[in-house]
């Protein structure tokens, strides 16, 4: 769907990004990780020619980008940041509305589909008529992705998206972006320094080092394979969390007991991380749930079962 | 009190037709030059936030017109736009030039880069993110330049009567020389009380909020047209001839009055400052003017005077009027002073013009060459003996007779001295004199009696046209009056005069006042 192939920016004497390339499938999120600096955010705006690059080529969708008006790829392309940016003065919903107005949408078509958003992205239906300083931190995130959303593109951008969020709203507002049926639908390559969100939320993982990459794999393979010591030093301030992140109840199956209580309560999906089934686990007050792998055959375990089956499953590993 | 404000307010309800205008004309003129101030600015601020290299040179630029003496920019307009309308609209488009580039500048500039960067992500061109993201974020920065711009040109807009562009400056300036109060505060007061409501409503304006009502953005644009409407251009006469009066002139019995009364001469007539006229007449802009007869710049400018045939100019001694306790104070100064009586007749006093206005030497150099060929001239004793006060009017007759008697004090006594030139008028040098900020000016006769007693006409009429009654009846007046003492006369005699340019008048075969009048009546 995106391809960069050799590309390279320089801003002056320092060279930003040097000869990147990358694909990204279709339906799939790439996640750029690294400290700031690094070049991933001048590789995203290439992406959309907020900034041009010096050499290579970027192909979206079998198009070499350079040859298209940018505006109007721009308009095709949808655009998340980091400081949301969107104009205090238009209210939300004409903020929402602008580039169906680019676009030339007429207005009915324009109010579905704006209606249809907020209502799929929990906004409250009076905040169309109220200005984007009237938001909250994180109403306004939303009505920014929003406005990316609103005319359905194929490609999404995200510069740092939950950036400007307070821990609270963020991780809230994380699990609902991973929830939304929408976004599963496209193909997305989102810039962020923080470890969790980018092994939280990637399909894959492009990590870059002085405009770089150092490594671009799934969040598994980043944590078991690194290439360097720098992306092993990278991640292992936070390696259990990742781990607990990265490795689902399917991997453990062998290592849980067989039991199946039908009372307890089941989790909220198939095949969770150990994150998620602890996170669970900790909700309910037996402090067991039923957890089921990925031929929807289920068990029933408590804490202390699984963080058992996890170290097993780690020596196992290990010895492998 | 209470009779000045009534006789104010039936002055202002006297001339109501003229008072109304004069502040259409005001207002006109303010926002005309206001429009064509963003029309230019506008897009010049726009073009510095986008190359920021550029903006120090431009602000600067613009910085530096503004400082330009509102008077000197009109002067320096006349040889290229002549006078009237134009040159004032330009002068005043320049003084309003840069709060407009200025706010446009920093407003755009102080967007928030976020928001610009988000409109490019969207996919908005440069001239939608301009106007629908930029201009209007920015726009109450550059509602308050706007603002600032329209006070200082309803100020300046007072000095566009200095070039007969009309406006509340012609009460202002007309009753300055012609010591009427009334006259400058007629205009003094609708300018101000202008200045003030106009900055009150754009306040309201700037205050709006244009979040919810984005068609005062419309609406607004459209009101400075209309209100520019209001400068309908002083339309023509009809008759071919163009006369430029002094303000002065214009309110006077021996001025436009009695040239009206006595010649019955019509004439498309419009109000100037004496300082650009001859410049203007000179220029083909004017074709009749209200001189001096004693100006240089007849000789320089090629112009005839035509004679006075009914005799309404009366002749008018120069001579010194002093303060009699500045006479008490410096014992020694009326007889220095009096140094001076009888040596300078007519013909002389026009040569000493000639050099000032035309030539350009300078009033000291002049008064020097003067001094020293009739032996007057003394060394500076350089005396301590506390300081004189001179002052003078602003023309340069005046500058030259106060550099004299300046040389002349300071050789023959020992005072220091020190000279208040330029006061701007008759009032202003008298109201200067009276109030003790001056010891002595040069004054004429007739201005003394006309302008600062103004008995009732009868008797002015029968000894205005009698040098030496004039001067005996004002000596005695103002010793009585102002305690203030008319010393013995220069010698020569200045009064009005109507010029035309040689050329033309020999053309028209207009050498008198009565031919001028005969001529406007054929044509």
């Amino acid at each position: 769907m995106i391809e960069l192939k050799g590309v390279s920016k320089s801003f002056g004497h320092t060279q930003a990004v040097k000869q990147i390339s990358f694909k990204v499938n279709e339906k799939e999120n790439l996640v750029l990780l690294g400290t700031s600096g690094c070049g991933k955010t001048t590789t995203l705006k290439m992406i959309n020619r907020l900034i041009e690059p010096d050499a290579g080529e970027i192909i979206i969708g079998g198009q070499n980008i350079t040859h298209q008006n940018p505006e109007i790829l721009r308009r095709g392309i949808g655009y998340v940041m980091q400081n949301i940016g969107l104009f205090p003065h238009y209210n939300v919903s004409e903020n929402i509305a602008v580039v169906p107005k680019l676009l030339k949408w007429d207005a009915i078509k324009t109010n579905q589909r704006i209606t249809e958003l907020v209502e799929k992205l929990h906004l409250p239906k009076q905040c169309l008529t109220m200005f984007p300083h009237e938001l909250s931190g994180g109403q306004q995130q939303r009505v920014g992705l929003a406005r990316a959303l609103v005319t359905d593109p194929a490609v999404l951008l995200m510069d740092e998206p939950f950036g400007a969020l307070d821990n609270v709203t963020r991780s809230s507002i994380q699990a609902e972006f991973k929830a939304l049926e929408e976004l599963k639908r496209k193909t997305i390559v989102m810039v962020t320094h923080d470890v969790q969100e980018a092994f939280e939320l990637a399909d894959r993982i492009c990590l870059m080092d002085k405009g770089e990459i150092v490594q671009i794999g799934t969040p598994k393979e980043l944590l078991y394979h690194p290439t360097n010591d720098f992306a092993r030093k990278f991640l292992d301030g936070q390696r259990l969390a990742l781990e607990f992140k990265v490795i689902k109840i399917n991997d453990l199956w062998d290592f849980l007991p067989k039991q199946q209580s039908l009372e307890t309560e089941k989790a909220d999906q198939l095949n969770p991380s150990i994150w998620d089934a602890m996170e669970s686990i900790r909700k309910v007050e037996s402090g067991k749930i039923q957890v089921a792998n990925i031929q929807s055959e289920h068990k029933t375990i408590d804490f202390q079962q699984l963080t058992q089956a996890f170290n097993q499953y780690k020596y196992h590993k290990a010895h492998e | 009190m209470n009779e000045q404000q009534q006789s104010l307010w039936s002055f202002m309800h006297e001339q109501s037709d003229k008072l109304f205008n004069q502040t259409l004309q005001h207002l006109g003129l303010t926002f005309i030059s206001l429009l064509f101030a963003i029309i230019i600015g506008l897009p010049l601020g726009i073009l510095i936030a986008r190359k920021r290299k550029l903006s120090s040179s431009i602000l600067g630029l613009a910085g530096i017109l503004q400082t330009i003496p509102s008077i000197a920019l009109l002067g320096f307009m006349i040889p290229v736009l002549g006078i009237g309308a134009k040159p004032a609209i330009v002068a005043l488009l320049i003084y309003a030039l840069l709060p407009i580039i200025r706010n446009t500048y920093t407003g755009i500039i102080g967007i928030d880069r976020h928001i610009i960067e988000s409109a490019r992500a969207l996919g908005m061109s440069k001239m939608q993110i301009l106007f629908k993201v930029e201009l209007p974020l920015a726009m109450p920065v550059i509602l308050a330049g706007i603002r600032t711009a329209t006070v200082i040109n309803v100020g300046v807009a007072t000095l566009a009567s200095y070039i007969a562009a009309g406006g509340l400056g012609e009460f202002i300036f007309g009753g300055i020389s012609l010591n009427n109060t009334n006259m400058i505060l007629a205009g003094a007061i609708p300018a101000a009380l202008l200045a003030v409501i106009l900055d009150f409503l754009l306040s309201i304006i700037q205050k709006l909020d244009f979040k919810k009502l984005k068609k005062v953005l419309y609406v607004f644009p459209l009101l400075i047209i209309v209100l520019s409407i209001f400068y309908i251009l002083p339309s023509a006469y009809g008759s071919k001839l163009t006369a430029g009066f002094t303000p002065e002139f214009m309110g006077r019995q021996d001025g436009d009055l009695g040239l009206k009364s006595e010649y019955g001469l019509k004439i498309h007539t419009i109000v100037i400052s004496d300082a650009v006229m001859y410049k203007a007449a000179y220029a083909k802009e004017l074709d009749v003017i209200s001189g001096y007869s004693t100006d240089g710049r007849l000789k320089a400018f090629d112009l005839t005077i035509l004679k006075d045939d009914k005799g309404i100019f009366p002749p008018y001694y120069a001579a010194p009027i002093v303060r009699t306790s500045s006479l008490n104070k410096f014992p020694e100064l009326e007889k220095v002073l009096n140094l001076l009586s009888g040596k300078i007749t007519d013909s002389i006093m026009t040569d000493l013009n000639y050099r000032t206005d035309y030539l350009h030497q300078a009033p000291e150099r002049v008064a020097k060459d003067f001094l020293v060929r009739n032996n007057l001239y003394k060394a500076p004793r350089n005396g301590k003996e506390g300081t004189v006060r001179i002052g003078s009017k602003i023309f340069g007759e005046q500058y030259i007779l106060a550099e004299m008697y300046s040389m002349l004090i300071q050789g023959n006594t020992a005072y220091g001295v020190s000279t208040k030139t330029g006061l701007g008028g008759t009032k202003i040098c008298f109201d200067a004199l009276v109030n003790d900020q001056i010891d002595f000016y040069p004054e004429y006769t007739g201005t003394g009696l006309l302008v600062l007693l103004q008995p009732n006409p009868k008797l002015s009429k029968e000894i205005a046209h009698d040098k030496d009654r004039t001067y005996n009846y004002v000596s005695r007046e103002f010793a009585n009056k102002f305690k203030i003492k008319w010393l013995k006369p220069i010698g020569f005699n200045n009064s009005y005069a109507l010029m035309m340019r040689q050329k033309q008048s020999k053309a028209l075969n207009v050498n008198t006042i009565t031919d001028l009048a005969n001529y406007q009546d054929k044509n």
